[in-house]
């Protein structure tokens, strides 16, 4: 869409109270949302956005956009209808680790695997806030919560296996903390032609509180996670001073200096390449031996539904001289009474 | 056999072919119908098919059937079937309570052999004997071998010669009330356009079947069957599926919006998901969901981007779909929902026929969520009443559930199509420019129908949230406010009262004198009707009224119903209409008639139960 305006956060900022916990993780999203949206430059009334139940579900209320805070776990699917009704709008959907993984997680995926062109924004606290403090389906195994007070017997969802299982053509990471990165991401998402997920590690003050603060802490942040960007080495420490390598089929961490190791032994990251297996590897870092892994971490180009819904429409629409439905109903079996 | 042909000159008459499911019963039923109503006969038709698509062949479970009812007065494909087509003995076995006590039967020799006759479980070797079928008209005809000798040389296989049987039997009975085949031959051209060799090898066959019946006089009584006189006009055959989507179609064209339809697959409502997913060349987008509740919030998300949205189903679906429903309630969005209605609970009867989700559709949601609820009473009245339900959607701000069913959905009659004129105009209730200088607020409404103004995304200066909390009675921000929800809440009733004034008034059928007024709803009109009219002809005084629209009721239906002396609703379930009835109208004494079959009513025994009523 042309359109020469320049827009600022504040254009996106509703007039509504802000309603999170004091500390919250989402008060980070919400702002860093606005700005990537004023550096997008599409206009608030091109822009829906669509959430379904739960704490960061709440997010709509505070953008001055055509939005729509829906039912529990259905916000994939109605962000589709939008979407497919009307392509020519942007549209977010805004969903948390229960909402998209548990109950919505039949929509998410198949959201995913038709590569609607969505910007699907996971709040990943990895915890129910809303309903105060129940394990999620990204809870770790053992985790003690309200409604798991021995701790959980399964395992969780990582929710970018999950994506890539779906055919993900997008996948990208942030953590609440770090705005610059959580900024660029969501533009990426959204120039991203195609269903872009993007995972934010977000804190729960209240139910959850420190959760990811393993990766998190500024204090561990250099060693533990790495910054991954499209053409760049993969490099990461307080110096830049280590990278990964593949270790046969599996990646290691490396000093450059050590070892003979070069710069050009690092490996460069291609956030285009259609063969999903490195970024499956990259996406499943987890901070402890290996660091995890934030930043844009797999786009790659396929057909988007709602241009293809659109498209064979057209197509078909060209090869009829049929415009109303008179003319088509005068096509079937008719008999004439005279 | 071959006793001198008499000619029969009837009103009406009903034939019943069956045999397996492959056996294209389907196809030889719907052109028979076709060419009668092509020459002017007024048709209704009712497949009776199994669940199973390919049951073992020759079992009872596996037996399709489909009845066509022709002539003049026709508004049920019939309670018994003058004639039967029976390709084997599990048709004949399934399909005897289908017949009158003198029918003709037509069946094929060749697969009433010991072999087959044990399949469909006889213990004798005289099934007609053993089913107690005396005093019918029996016609025994060799079709597989006389259809495998007609297409020798044709260079078909095997398989696809067997598959050309239906044409004999189609042909036979062409020949048996006396319809030309110009107009058959003429549809089978345009089915297998693309099929040469197929399209002759049934045209051949057709053409011997019609033959073979002339040759042998193949009954003692063939038939001629009164014309109807119709209206002017280029005429199609319709079932109820198609009508409802071609309606929503019409209701596109004349609100100027895109239609989008959001569904999953579901019997027997999927032939509406098929039709508008073939009417991309009239710019139908549909979205076929993971789910039913992905259909119905696709249905929401198209609605709210702007677009004429609706979302198919039947009862099943109906119940996962609720919770959205309630969605599109609270944020006041139009929607169509169409539950075409089969035997439940659960999956139930999956392709017979019901109406006991009316109660589901009334009030099967969490909180005060009142909606509009119609329905459809013939297959082509389906297309008019998905009009209908898409113009109050658009017109309201609400959603509407449309109920049909499975006998008018797969059932289908003679449809003039009409001219868009013959429709009025859809107006939405858009916002305009001038009520952003008017402080706009999302939830401002019109003052006399409750109606919030519509303000598509894409539209400059219209920002606004919408949701499934509780929403303040102006800003539309969250409110927890007591006063607030009671308020909100008797607007949202107060909306769809206000529809009561919008839809035509209850019109009394019959005799208006009555002693009786029979009350119905949706699919069973035909049946009802006929039965009304057989009564009035014998001199009896009934009057009858037909629900198209449920909720809200017409706003003379309290006046109507009191003032009959007795009153029967009847309806194919335990009485869920008249439960409606008695709660809306104080006072309301209703006597029932019920059925829970999973089958139609029948005429007979409608007729029955409205003479004792009236003795009483």
């Amino acid at each position: 869409m042309e359109n020469n305006t320049i827009y600022t956060a504040k254009d996106f900022k509703s007039d509504q109270y802000v309603r999170w916990c004091p500390g919250c993780g989402d008060h980070a999203v919400v702002n860093t949302l606005q700005k990537a949206m004023a550096e997008l430059g599409i206009p608030p009334h091109m822009t829906a956005v669509i959430s379904g139940i739960g704490c960061s579900s709440r997010l709509p209320y505070y953008m001055n956009t055509y939005g729509f805070h829906t039912i529990h776990g259905r916000a994939s699917a109605i962000a589709t209808g939008v979407k497919v009704a009307n392509p020519e709008l942007t549209v977010w959907q805004i969903t948390g680790d229960g909402d998209c993984l548990a109950i919505g997680g039949n929509h998410f995926i198949h959201a995913v695997r038709r590569n609607v062109d969505l910007n699907i924004i996971l709040l990943n606290n990895k915890i129910y806030g809303l309903t105060k403090g129940q394990y999620s389906p990204t809870s770790d195994r053992g985790a003690v919560t309200k409604s798991s007070p021995y701790g959980t017997v399964e395992d969780p969802f990582i929710p970018a296996e999950l994506a890539f299982g779906a055919r993900g053509t997008f996948f990208a990471r942030s953590i609440d903390v770090d705005l610059s990165v959580a900024k660029e991401v969501m533009v990426e998402a959204a120039r991203h032609k195609g269903a872009s997920v993007v995972e934010i590690l977000q804190n729960c003050v209240i139910f959850n509180d420190k959760i990811h603060s393993f990766v998190a802490d500024k204090e561990f942040r250099a060693e533990r996670t790495i910054h991954l960007k499209h053409g760049e080495k993969m490099l990461f420490g307080k110096n830049n001073e280590k990278g990964l390598v593949l270790d046969g089929l599996k990646l290691k961490v490396v000093t450059i200096g050590e070892n003979g190791v070069t710069l050009d032994d690092i490996l460069t990251h291609d956030v285009t390449d259609q063969d999903g297996t490195l970024h499956r590897m990259l996406a499943m870092m987890d901070g402890h031996e290996l660091p995890l892994a934030v930043g844009v971490i797999r786009s790659v180009e396929a057909p988007v539904y709602d241009q293809e819904v659109k498209a064979q429409i057209e197509s078909v629409r060209a090869q009829t001289n049929r415009r109303t439905l008179r003319d088509y109903l005068l096509t079937r079996d008719t008999w004439e009474v005279k | 056999m071959l006793e001198q042909t008499k000619v029969k000159t009837l009103d009406k008459v009903a034939v019943r072919f069956t045999g397996d499911s492959g056996d294209g019963m389907q196809l030889a039923g719907n052109l028979f119908s076709n060419v009668s109503a092509a020459i002017g006969n007024e048709i209704s038709t009712f497949p009776d098919y199994p669940a199973e698509i390919r049951a073992p062949q020759g079992t009872l479970g596996g037996v399709s059937g489909f009845q066509v009812h022709i002539g003049k007065g026709v508004y049920t494909p019939g309670d018994q079937a003058d004639v039967l087509v029976a390709m084997n003995p599990a048709a004949l076995k399934t399909n005897v309570a289908y017949i009158k006590p003198n029918a003709v039967i037509i069946y094929d020799t060749d697969s009433f052999t010991a072999n087959d006759l044990e399949k469909a479980a006889f213990v004798t070797d005289d099934p007609f004997n053993e089913l107690g079928l005396t005093g019918m008209q029996l016609v025994p005809v060799a079709i597989t071998s006389m259809v495998k000798d007609s297409l020798a040389g044709s260079g078909l296989d095997n398989k696809a010669v067997l598959r050309c049987k239906n044409m004999f039997a189609l042909g036979l009975v062409c020949w048996l009330f006396d319809r030309p085949l110009d107009q058959a031959t003429h549809l089978l051209k345009n089915k297998f356009a693309k099929k040469p060799s197929v399209l002759e090898a049934n045209i051949k066959v057709m053409t011997d079947g019609y033959n073979y019946g002339n040759n042998i006089h193949a009954t003692v009584s063939t038939y001629r069957i009164e014309t109807a006189t119709a209206k002017k006009g280029i005429y199609t055959d319709i079932n109820g599926n198609t009508a409802t989507a071609l309606g929503l179609i019409a209701a596109s064209e004349k609100s100027g919006l895109p239609l989008f339809l959001g569904s999953y697959p579901i019997t027997p409502a999927s032939d509406i998901l098929h039709e508008l997913a073939k009417r991309k060349d009239l710019g139908v987008k549909v979205v076929q969901a993971e789910d039913e509740i992905a259909g119905v919030c696709t249905a929401i998300g198209a609605s709210f981007a702007g677009n004429l949205a609706a979302t198919s189903t039947s009862g099943p679906g109906l119940a996962l779909k609720s919770e959205a429903i309630g969605l599109a309630v609270m944020a006041e969005l139009p929607l169509v929902i169409i539950d075409v209605q089969r035997g439940g609970p659960s999956t139930g009867l999956p392709t017979k026929t019901e109406q006991t989700d009316l109660l589901q559709a009334l009030y099967g949601r969490n909180g005060e969520s009142p909606i509009v609820v119609v329905a459809a009473s013939t297959p082509a009245d389906c297309f008019d009443m998905a009009f209908n339900a898409a113009k109050l959607a658009l017109e309201h701000m609400t959603p509407v559930i449309l109920l049909t069913d499975g006998f008018i959905a797969n059932g289908s009659s003679a449809w003039r199509i009409p001219e868009m004129e013959e429709y009025p105009e859809i107006v939405p209730h858009y916002v305009t420019p001038d009520l952003l200088e008017k402080n706009w607020r999302p939830y401002h409404r019109d003052t006399e129908t409750q109606v919030r103004f519509w303000a598509k995304p894409g539209m400059e200066g219209f920002m606004h949230r919408l949701g499934g909390l509780e929403k303040d009675s102006i800003t539309g921000a969250i409110s927890t406010n007591p006063a607030n929800h009671q308020k909100m809440t008797d607007i949202r009733q107060a909306k769809i009262d206000y529809i009561s004034k919008c839809i035509p008034a209850l019109e009394v059928l019959g005799n208006p004198d009555a002693d009786l007024l029979v009350v119905g709803w949706g699919g069973t009109y035909g049946h009802l009707y006929s039965a009304v009219e057989k009564m009035n002809a014998e001199g009896k005084k009934v009057a009858m009224v037909h629900f198209n629209y449920i909720n809200p009721l017409p706003a003379n239906t309290a006046e109507v119903m009191k003032k009959y002396r007795k009153v029967v609703v009847c309806e194919l379930n335990n009485g869920q209409l008249a439960t409606h009835l008695c709660s809306k109208i104080p006072g309301l004494n209703v006597e029932k008639f019920n059925k829970v079959q999973g089958q139609p009513f029948m005429v007979s025994e409608l007729v029955e139960c409205f003479n004792k009523l009236m003795e009483e």
